[in-house]
């Protein structure tokens, strides 16, 4: 009975301190441990194991998930997917959202306008716009409107999701991305564009540089540094999650095509798919988080991120 | 010569900027256009841009279809995304205010330790955390779909960034009439914070409305699947109705649209003042 008063006489005044950062830290510190930090753990415990359809193994198997996950073609080929696919989605995101901004930026009158129509997609799901996109705008027979379209001008009709050479698919794969998402980047290219002190342009036009691509150069990008850093690795970071376009575009009744199958949608299967192989899945994921590590400390160093401005 | 130059030069980027605008509103016409469509009208060779006639009943016959849920995915969808959005608002808000605001040793640690989970993506433990929730008997329930992605980094940061900049002297004067921390965050803090309230909870309304992989990975049963699940089933199964999955689609975005139309300011505000891109 007097613990309890003594609590709640701590609790009543301001000054006990890390009594109260506890009090309002603590419920979400608490909760991140239980479903981000303890689940990491158990998946490098269950990746030693041999798990089929348990998730408590008693088999210890050593690194053989790992080497078997490293050998097999199907793993190393999703790596490969996702390198390529990243490559293209994460460059070909930002021009475009930049040039939005930009252009968007210039607009006296229509800028809400425009602002609204290019961000509107990013309330759409990927499964949504994977779904027009497939059943809509790709479709393989004549009423997809891509072929529609190109029938006009008296082409082929093209399977567009399954054609392999050229590629086609990736076509479908990049534009669902960049429809989703460009309206976003530009949203924060805009708010970055919006800091830039108008004396900056002043000075500029004083020293006589064209309006225009000079002082795009000089001026414009270089301000726009930091913007530009956090937009190429939310870029990445959200290239890395890629499941749901690959999911709902590639897939048909046989199963997924071997062609383009990032490393999510691999784990995915090989975990809670019908081999319900959570130890192997486990080795996969933790690979995938050791070069997501990498990946993300080498550009924070290749950027000077946390640098001060210079 | 050159006032002509830059005439011209504004005329390319006013017709670059419609093309595009109306290249972006394409794939909402058709989504519109083939949900009112009749199958024939979708699947005819001679493509028009308006269907021949409109058919609202395709409304009625998807929610009639005993094939995919759809009365009972929006109802989760509806449910999930309400508790998710409350439940990381106040845990996050709280959190923030505590990371910013409550002075404590080691309060840097754990906010470095909340930061490193934004940069283990999902991708990497929704093998773990399936297990873990599994184990927990949570799967195609309600809990296992909300609980788990109640702890946002994300917006925990958010709200840290917000709460470094809120005037001090509020909060002093809060102090003098003899309010403690609770009592100052619920009376003082919040009232004066809605842009970010707004702000967060439309980006985590908008995301837990559309995420797809949690609840295809714990909403196992047909009674536990969300939206897009529902939706998913139909673009990955082998007999399909277009004007019913199209319609579903539809309707599946009517909701956000509504809700993002009317906060898009706030998501805006929120982008321009949060530091996300500092």
């Amino acid at each position: 009975m007097r613990r309890r008063e003594r609590l709640w006489r701590r609790l009543a005044g301001p000054q006990n301190r890390n009594l109260w950062f506890w009090v309002f830290v603590g419920p979400f510190a608490l909760g991140l441990v239980v479903f981000t930090y303890v689940p990491l753990g158990w998946s490098v415990y269950l990746s030693f194991f041999d798990a089929h359809n348990t998730v408590s193994p008693t088999d210890f198997v050593g690194f053989d998930n790992y080497t078997s996950m490293l050998r097999n073609d199907a793993f190393t080929d999703s790596l490969w997917t996702f390198v390529v696919f990243t490559a293209f989605i994460v460059p070909t995101t930002f021009v475009l959202s930049l040039s939005l901004a930009l252009m968007v930026n210039r607009m006296r009158r229509a800028q809400a306008f425009l602002r609204s129509v290019f961000f509107l997609p990013a309330a759409c799901s990927y499964v949504v716009a994977a779904l027009i996109w497939k059943m809509s705008i790709f479709n393989g027979v004549r009423f997809g409107l891509a072929n529609t379209v190109l029938g006009w001008f008296g082409a082929e009709q093209t399977a567009w999701l399954s054609t392999t050479d050229p590629p086609w698919y990736w076509l479908v794969i990049v534009t669902v991305r960049l429809w989703l998402q460009a309206g976003f980047y530009m949203i924060l290219f805009l708010a970055g564009l919006q800091r830039i002190s108008p004396t900056l342009y002043e000075a500029a036009a004083v020293d006589g540089a064209r309006p225009g691509w000079q002082v795009l150069r000089h001026i414009t990008l270089p301000q726009l540094r930091t913007t530009s850093v956090a937009v190429t690795l939310l870029l990445v970071i959200n290239a890395f999650q890629a499941f749901d376009e690959f999911y709902n575009l590639l897939s048909d009744a046989r199963g997924y095509p071997p062609y383009a199958r990032p490393p999510l949608v691999y784990l995915y299967y090989t975990a809670l798919g019908q081999g319900q192989n959570l130890g192997l899945g486990s080795a996969g994921a933790v690979l995938l988080a050791l070069i997501i590590a990498v990946v993300a400390i080498g550009q924070a160093r290749w950027f000077g991120l946390g640098r001060k401005e210079d | 010569m050159y006032d002509a130059w830059v005439k011209v030069g504004r005329a390319l980027r006013v017709a670059l900027l419609i093309a595009l605008a109306l290249l972006f509103l394409i794939p909402f016409y058709l989504l519109v256009r083939n949900g009112l469509a009749s199958e024939q009208d979708i699947t005819s060779p001679d493509w028009t841009f308006f269907p021949s006639t409109l058919h609202w009943s395709n409304v009625r016959e998807l929610f009639e279809d005993s094939t995919v849920p759809m009365a009972r995915s929006l109802y989760n969808s509806a449910l999930i995304a309400v508790l998710t959005t409350a439940g990381t608002l106040l845990l996050a808000s709280l959190a923030g205010y505590g990371l910013a605001r409550i002075p404590y040793r080691h309060a840097d640690r754990v906010f470095y330790a909340i930061l490193a989970t934004m940069m283990v993506p999902a991708a990497v433990t929704f093998v773990p955390s399936f297990v873990l929730v599994s184990s927990l008997g949570w799967v195609s329930t309600l809990r296992g779909l909300i609980v788990p992605t109640l702890f946002s980094a994300f917006a925990c940061f958010v709200f840290r960034q917000y709460f470094l900049g809120f005037p001090r002297e509020l909060e002093d004067a809060a102090r003098v009439d003899g309010l403690g921390h609770w009592r100052t965050y619920w009376l003082v803090v919040v009232p004066n914070s809605r842009p970010v309230f707004a702000a967060v909870g439309t980006i985590v309304f908008i995301g837990a409305w559309n995420s797809f992989l949690w609840p295809l990975v714990i909403g196992q049963d047909r009674d536990a699947w969300t939206v897009q699940v529902a939706l998913a089933s139909f673009t990955t199964s082998q007999v399909i109705r277009l004007h019913v999955v199209f319609i579903a689609a539809a309707v599946s975005i009517v909701p956000l649209l509504v809700v993002f139309l009317f906060f898009q300011r706030w998501i805006v505000a929120g982008v321009e003042r949060s530091g996300i891109d500092e």
